[in-house]
């Protein structure tokens, strides 16, 4: 493949989507950002849930992993 | 102290100055990936968050707060791309709209977004960066964490693919 190919395609593909030039932000965002940070402080995302889950039913199942794994921390 | 000092320390002040720094930077690189201002505006608002949640791993050695910055939007608009699979949304019409007759220029468009939207998120943000955009390599390199050549790669590969669905839809390039 070669550059005036590539160039061809960079021609089609700016006539359907035309490079963005209005970026103007639309309102001030730290409010949201602030919000979102007092929301989520405590906030763990779903896999650690699950993870968390997943080490506490192995606890529970077999507790004799539990001496067995603070002598190796 | 300084201001990024302040900030990797946790520092919710010095995380505000920086937001209203970089937050019109920050959208400007989202809006040109996702090619919606009001996705761009939550994208960027996951951004910061990102940002504040990895505050104490921040390295000033490691490269400018802004490319720092750009790298997290970058993950931020792939991780919603992949989610959003189906969908880019052109911003505004095509410059050269008066080249072709109106239904024919609609089918070509909707033929090239779904071009697009058989790409990977990976490879569509560079092809949109790169081609699009027309973004310095080193730049995407950068917001990435690949090097050029890796960028150069994608591109190879996007366009082979490009070409090679929209050849069977009927467009040559």
């Amino acid at each position: 493949m070669n550059e005036p190919e590539i160039e061809e395609l960079k021609k089609l593909l700016k006539s359907a989507m035309p490079p963005v030039t209005e970026t103007e932000f639309q309102r001030d965002l730290w409010p949201q950002v602030r919000r979102r940070l007092e929301q989520r402080a405590f906030d763990l995302p779903w896999w650690d849930w699950t993870l968390l889950a997943g080490v506490t039913a192995i606890f529970c199942f077999f507790p004799g992993l539990i001496p067995a794994l603070l002598y190796h921390l | 102290m300084e201001l990024l000092e302040r900030f990797a320390a946790g520092d919710l002040d010095a995380f505000e100055t920086l937001f209203h720094q970089y937050q019109r930077e920050v959208y400007r690189w989202i809006v040109r990936i996702v090619r919606n201002s009001a996705t761009a505006e939550d994208l960027t608002v996951e951004t910061f968050w990102r940002m504040y949640r990895a505050h104490a791993r921040y390295d000033a050695t490691m490269g400018s707060c802004g490319a720092w910055l750009r790298r997290i939007a970058t993950n931020a608009a792939i991780d919603h791309l992949r989610h959003a699979r189906n969908e880019i949304p052109l911003m505004h019409d095509p410059a050269d709209a008066a080249l072709r007759p109106p239904s024919e220029q609609h089918e070509l468009r909707r033929e090239i977004r779904g071009a697009m939207n058989k790409l990977s998120p990976r490879l569509r943000v560079v092809v949109l960066l790169a081609l699009v955009e027309e973004e310095p390599y080193a730049k995407i390199a950068q917001s990435l964490g690949i090097t050029e050549d890796a960028v150069k790669l994608r591109v190879f590969r996007a366009v082979r693919i490009l070409r090679k669905t929209l050849s069977k839809a009927g467009v040559h390039p």
